[in-house]
């Protein structure tokens, strides 16, 4: 169990003066969706909770201890990134890929054994990737890179999950499957915050969201009481017509 | 797993012990293999005692130091630029060298006076593309590429200029320096323990360098110190370039190929691609070598002239035959 809070953070994005502090407190079993637009930092905002960006000013912490204080090892253990837009190094095979999940958990003179291939093969077979094992990633469908991507965190299993548009170039199904996992995550656990365009999704799977602004303003707290119309027409600049389905909302944007 | 990295290393380490086998037992005369087990117990005739422990030995572990030494440097220099075209030569690292070595081969100096200077050449050039990739911000890999590149041009204009300017009677040393020439090898010791040393501190790395390979973010998140991965690797290929370039001249090809050509056979699991191009390399270097002063003998050839006329046919054809 890990708790990620955030103390007086203002994201770094270039050009932008000011902005809400964020005092955010993401609790273990919590799934966050962070909803923007275009350019407003939901990126900047996960890499910062990752450590891999210095904020502008405050600070992350990870069960009240700073990250930057934290060995990159041990906050790698618990915090896990699923980057909106594949980097493609060297060529690799799908097996390969999600293994490296297990790099944190690995002395430098240990090589991977059977138990660490066993959770890469599960991942891979809970992604509906398995069957991929030898190919390399650089020949699949976005869709199907994205799965491996997502594997690749479940491998790596962090208490928190960052996910950068988890959805990106999957099919309804699959999105539907991916947004069942990180709700399954936060069910064993884990927390789960991520960014996300759709805010169908958001509305059926997140129980806290967060709304970013482009001048870095930015508003928290559970569901219900952000996904307010009025907020969402001036958070998007889009009129929406609001139906209900299942018991959820569902935003439709309307011809001005 | 430990299979899966024993099986090819024992096979190259086999090629490897075979071509030296056949570097000491070829030349102006011939020797079996059981006259070199005899020699090499300290048996046997005096005169060929002299020519294979003397000539050939040292020569032979030289090549054998030099291409392991590159083929390693190139290797690295890929997983630093994630790009297969990297190579310790493309940074104009081969180009500083050779300017260190003209330089003192046109002030009349030998031997110990041109390999220092190489050294220097090579690691002055070093610290040029660095800094000046650095620029204000931080470099990128195409940027450190590009002014690699650009280095190299200029270093290359500047060898020209050199070369017209030298006296005729000097020219033929200084172009065989140039297209690499292991005669001017005389201890192997050194670069062989800089190869072993380099090989035994890159083990417990090789798992981080494999993260490194699918992106810097990437290796960011899975708790690799990126920075300073990146400097290890940077200063430790330039380091075993300028090791090679003193020891034998500069010799193409041998970084870029090499690691290339064991991707394509091995896959990219550093671990096995490290070690596997220590030996590979090696392995060529002397095989090269051994055609080098055999091909039109007494005459010798440049062995880096051997090495891109093998290599680059080598290499399109698995690029040609790669998925």
């Amino acid at each position: 169990m890990s708790v990620l809070a955030t103390r007086d953070l203002i994201i770094d994005v270039p050009g932008r003066e000011g902005g809400t502090s964020l005092n955010i407190t993401i609790e273990p079993g919590q799934v966050w969706g962070v909803l923007g637009p275009n350019g407003a930092g939901k990126t900047t905002l996960l890499h910062t909770l990752a450590g891999l960006q210095a904020p502008r000013s405050g600070s992350v912490e990870l069960n009240d201890l700073a990250l930057g204080q934290l060995r990159h090892r041990h906050v790698a253990q618990r915090l896990g990134l699923v980057f909106q837009d594949r980097q493609d190094g060297f060529p690799a095979t799908v097996l390969e890929t999600a293994l490296i999940g297990r790099h944190p958990y690995l002395s430098p003179w240990q090589m991977e054994g059977a138990d660490d291939y066993a959770r890469a093969e599960a991942a891979l077979e809970r992604m509906d990737v398995a069957h991929l094992g030898d190919r390399l990633v650089s020949t699949l469908s976005g869709g199907e890179r994205q799965r491996v991507a997502i594997a690749t965190v479940l491998t790596q299993a962090p208490n928190v999950w960052l996910a950068d548009e988890p959805t990106n170039h999957l099919d309804l199904h699959h999105q539907s499957a991916v947004m069942a996992l990180m709700a399954d995550q936060a069910a064993q656990g884990q927390a789960v915050i991520m960014c996300l365009h759709d805010l169908n999704l958001a509305a059926r799977w997140c129980d806290h969201v967060l709304l970013l602004y482009p001048n870095g303003e930015a508003c928290w707290g559970p569901r219900d009481s952000m996904l307010v119309p009025s907020a969402l027409e001036s958070l998007y600049r889009q009129k929406l017509a609001v139906v209900e389905v299942d018991g959820a909302p569902v935003f439709v944007p309307i011809k001005e | 797993m430990l299979a899966r990295l024993g099986l090819p290393l024992s096979l190259l380490l086999l090629a490897a012990l075979a071509a030296l086998l056949l570097a000491l037992g070829v030349g102006s005369a011939k020797i079996s293999p059981a006259q070199i087990w005899d020699l090499l117990q300290g048996e046997g005739d005096a005169l060929a005692r002299t020519m294979v422990m003397e000539l050939r030995l040292p020569r032979a572990l030289s090549a054998f130091a030099v291409g392991g030494l590159l083929a390693v440097a190139g290797a690295l220099m890929q997983v630093l630029l994630r790009n297969p075209l990297a190579d310790p030569y493309v940074l104009g690292l081969s180009g500083g060298a050779s300017i260190g070595a003209l330089a003192a081969m046109l002030g009349g100096l030998g031997g110990l006076a041109i390999s220092s200077s190489a050294f220097s050449g090579a690691l002055f050039s070093t610290f040029l593309v660095f800094g000046l990739a650095h620029g204000s911000g931080g470099w990128t890999p195409s940027r450190l590429l590009l002014t690699g590149v650009v280095v190299a041009a200029g270093w290359g204009a500047v060898i020209t200029l050199m070369l017209a300017l030298s006296p005729a009677e000097r020219l033929p040393g200084m172009l065989y320096w140039l297209m690499g020439d292991l005669s001017y090898a005389r201890t192997p010791w050194p670069p062989l323990l800089l190869l072993l040393a380099t090989c035994v501190v890159l083990i417990p790395l090789g798992r981080s360098l494999n993260v490194l390979a699918r992106g810097p973010q990437q290796a960011a998140a899975l708790g690799v110190a990126v920075r300073p991965l990146e400097w290890c690797i940077y200063v430790t290929a330039s380091l075993l370039t300028a090791a090679a370039v003193t020891t034998a001249g500069s010799i193409g090809f041998v970084g870029l190929v090499v690691p290339h050509m064991l991707r394509l056979l091995l896959g990219n699991d550093q671990r096995l691609i490290l070690p596997a191009c220590a030996l590979a390399g090696g392995t060529l270097l002397v095989l090269a070598d051994t055609l080098a002063r055999t091909m039109i003998a007494p005459e010798q050839l440049p062995v880096g002239v051997i090495t891109a006329l093998l290599g680059v046919p080598t290499f399109l054809f698995l690029l040609y035959r790669s998925r």
